[in-house]
């Protein structure tokens, strides 16, 4: 078995938007903590087909599920937590956040900052991408006995959102998500303030497409897997449409300009990265429970993540999308349909391809995670398209999400020194 | 032929169809017939549609336990499920090259999954992922599903099946109607008398039908129900009786379903093939015959893991199923890595605890080959029930 990471601050290095964001999460905790007492309404739901704008627009407070499992990994606390839920008959086999999430409720409902988090006054069954996600909710409901506002976002299976697609989920938010909305807030739908809050999303997203794209850059100035996953983390949880969250943008692109202008590399948990070797595309969400020592097996290399697909499991930005106020439930719609896990596994070829190429990749990585069937099945199909078109040479490793038992760090070690000296090799090929 | 033997006979001839992995039934009826075979992927596919549009629709399973993996296996980890690996080992194989096409209802991200990479590895074949409204109210999930099936429609069409015509579906609906009638019919008679109907039979015919046409595969049902009926050498057994759930998708392999039976149990209700009970009564034929295809999909389906219960209480409809079948435990068998059934079950089990309904649980594979410990535990299971529950 694994040794479970490290707390996530032991000496570790962060610059100031990273700050910004701890103090914006804690403050998002305090106040879940405090719901109790100020009698706000907490509404559960997913990161991919977040209808953040919308509960936002009723007052009401998100609580994202998956956000309290991964954070609750880097902490060292869910292999207790799957364990309680396996107990409770939770087959070894299913996705780990689940288990995380049971066994944490169980145990108290504790959240990963250590304070009490509230009972949902609704689950916000956005069904986007993930089949996981109706059996959660079906089992959150069980336990919790709260109301559930069920939304089915249609798959993208021929690459395309057709009109048919949107009409469906726009209808089923005029007619089960902004009634139950209005049922648990007491408030009547406010087109104005949806609209306002679109408007917000809009001009955070420019700025996170911004700096993804950096990335373009020789050094890259960001990580764009595990670095992002600081980056994305206003706009995939509670922030996305609030003036915090386009500060934050605000600040983070000016951080990363500098970056640019004076030449450094991504800043990891161990200091900047003094020489980038190899230029990554990574397939496929990170390992939470190992995270910093997963990261430092690549910036010791110096491998840097110039793209990756987990950052666009909460919307793929860079492809266009914008939230659009003047289209309110249409834009909702379209958001849901277009996030990555929603995509075809050829339109998920595509995409990555599309990186390796503009990101001017050395190769690719897929870290195919047991817990995700939604990623993960079907990536060794990805393997071979993607290396068949870019002509990169793809690597394949496998992890958790937040099940310690199956992070080998040994086994992954060997497996990415391997990777990283076939890249060496096949440079030293072409320069000879 | 009549009697014991016409009994073996039909029930061997279904035995060689389920184990025909190349599809000779569906290669001579395209022959004849000249009109596509589009296969579909377990659990629902409005299969009534097909074929009034003169396609033969054809269940796909997956493998057993004699299909060697090769390729199969180079496409999925450890940790996925063994239907798609074989599904994909019988595509690259040419064993469905009879096929023109392959439906991939919304199942699982597996299956879905699997849709995208039959797209690239078949192309120019007909490949469409349906995918099944969760909403089930008529003027939402109702006219998104309509609309599907409109696509649906089209795209036969445009891969040389004849146009849609209402009339023509009215006699589909019809057809089917009867042959799962007659499937209703059977599963009644399994209940009444275990005895006459094994399981291991039953679920032959089951798999077989999926590869013969409509009226075929009712003429089967018919025939089997008569000479069951007549055969008086089948006698009881003191055997407990039990309810499978949880092998909607990936099947069992067959030597899991006799060791059940030689371990003491009457299945007297199951999961498998769920094509055949998942549009629990008769779908109206006059009206809009697409409507009512509609509406049977949304009102009128069995409660499977893979359908969202909006209302009511999880393992309702299973606990009325304990009822009817007169089940004395439930036997959780579901396969490795479905999340569908494992997810579903903590849930299941809750429901069936509340009722003190006596269970137990096991996994498997497609492929599994050895049942030892399934037939200790099972014949363990089925000896406290005789022992120790309340008569």
């Amino acid at each position: 078995m694994t040794k479970p990471a490290a707390a996530p601050d032991a000496d570790v290095r962060k610059d100031a938007s990273q700050l910004r964001q701890k103090e914006m999460i804690a403050r998002h905790f305090d106040r879940l903590a405090a719901i109790p007492e100020s009698g706000e309404k907490s509404v559960y739901t997913f990161v991919p087909g977040n209808l953040t704008e919308l509960l936002l627009s009723f007052d009401l407070v998100p609580v994202l599920p998956e956000i309290n499992a991964l954070q609750s990994a880097m902490r060292g606390k869910t292999a207790e937590y799957i364990a309680v839920a396996e107990k409770a008959g939770h087959s070894e086999d299913v996705c780990t956040y689940v288990k995380s999430d049971v066994g944490m409720m169980k145990s108290g409902n504790i959240g990963p900052t250590g304070q009490r988090l509230p009972t949902p006054d609704l689950l916000l069954l956005s069904y986007t991408g993930c089949f996981t996600f109706m059996k959660w909710f079906e089992v959150l409901r069980e336990e919790y006995r709260s109301p559930v506002a069920m939304m089915h976002v249609p798959y993208q299976a021929e690459g395309r959102i057709t009109p048919a697609m949107r009409d469906y989920v726009v209808k089923q938010l005029k007619t089960d998500v902004i009634p139950a909305l209005e049922r648990i807030s007491g408030r009547k739908y406010d087109e104005d303030r949806l609209k306002e809050h679109l408007k917000l999303s809009a001009a955070a997203e420019d700025d996170l497409v911004w700096v993804l794209q950096s990335a373009r850059h020789r050094p890259s100035p960001i990580d764009a897997y595990f670095g992002a996953v600081y980056y994305v983390g206003p706009i995939f949880s509670a922030f996305r449409g609030t003036p915090e969250a386009v500060g934050y943008y605000q600040a983070l692109r000016a951080e990363i300009a500098e970056r640019i202008a004076s030449g450094k590399g991504p800043v990891t948990p161990d200091g900047d990265i003094d020489r980038e070797r190899f230029r990554i595309v990574v397939e496929g969400p990170p390992n939470w429970t190992n995270f910093r020592q997963f990261w430092k097996m690549f910036s010791d290399e110096g491998a840097v993540a110039v793209a990756s697909t987990y950052a666009k499991v909460g919307g793929v930005y860079d492809l266009g999308f914008r939230h659009d106020p003047s289209r309110p439930l249409e834009t909702l719609a379209e958001y849901c349909l277009g996030c990555y896990t929603n995509l075809s596994l050829p339109s998920r070829i595509d995409l990555i391809a599309r990186y390796v190429r503009e990101y001017e990749a050395d190769g690719f990585l897929i870290n195919s995670v047991k817990s995700c069937n939604s990623f993960s099945a079907g990536q060794l199909h990805i393997l071979r398209e993607v290396e068949a078109r870019s002509g990169r040479p793809g690597g394949f490793i496998e992890s958790d999400l937040v099940d310690p038992r199956y992070f080998s760090a040994a086994n992954i070690k060997n497996r990415l020194e391997s990777y990283f000296q076939m890249l060496e090799q096949k440079r030293q090929e072409v320069v000879h | 032929m009549s009697g014991p033997d016409a009994l073996t006979a039909l029930v061997a001839r279904a035995d060689a169809i389920y184990r025909d992995y190349r599809l000779a039934t569906v290669r001579e009826w395209k022959a004849r017939t000249g009109g596509l075979a589009i296969g579909y992927m377990p659990i629902y596919v409005p299969r009534e549609l097909l074929d009034a549009q003169g396609v033969l629709p054809v269940g796909l399973m997956g493998g057993r336990d004699d299909l060697e993996i090769i390729k199969g296996d180079a496409y999925y980890q450890s940790y996925i499920c063994h239907i798609p690996r074989s599904t994909v080992e019988l595509g690259l194989n040419g064993s469905l090259d009879g096929l023109d096409g392959v439906l991939f209802p919304a199942i699982c991200d597996v299956i879905r999954n699997l849709s995208g990479m039959w797209q690239m590895l078949f192309p120019g074949k007909l490949v469409r992922y349906l995918d099944v409204p969760q909403n089930f109210d008529r003027a939402v999930g109702g006219v998104f599903w309509r609309q599907e099936l409109e696509d649906l429609s089209r795209q036969l069409t445009e891969h040389g099946a004849r146009p849609y015509d209402a009339e023509a579906l009215r006699r589909s609906i019809a057809a089917f109607n009867e042959n799962r009638r007659l499937v209703r019919g059977l599963y009644a008679l399994r209940r009444e008398a275990p005895w006459k109907v094994p399981t291991s039979e039953l679920y032959v015919l089951l798999r077989a039908s999926l590869a013969i046409p409509v009226d075929e595969a009712t003429s089967m049902f018919a025939d089997y129900r008569r000479l069951v009926e007549a055969d008086d050498t089948r006698r009881p057994l003191d055997q407990a009786r039990v309810l499978v759930t949880g092998s909607f998708c990936e099947q069992p392999p067959l030597g899991l379903i006799k060791t059940l039976e030689r371990a003491g149990c009457y299945i007297v209700d199951d999961d498998f093939v769920q094509i055949h009970r998942w549009i629990r009564s008769d779908i109206p034929v006059d009206g809009d015959p697409l409507d009512n295809l509609v509406v049977a999909f949304l009102e009128d389906a069995m409660a499977s893991p893979t359908r969202y219960i909006g209302t009511g209480v999880k393992g309702d409809e299973l606990l009325s199923r304990v009822r009817e079948s007169g089940a004395e435990g439930v036997l959780f068998c579901a396969p490795s890595f479905c999340d569908p059934a494992l997810l579903d079950q903590p849930m299941a089990v809750r429901a069936v605890e509340r009722r003190n309904v006596p269970w137990t649980a096991f996994k498997y594979s497609e492929n599994s080959g050895q049942f030892q410990v399934i037939r200790e535990q099972a014949g363990t299971f089925a000896d406290s029930i005789k022992l120790w529950s309340p008569v």
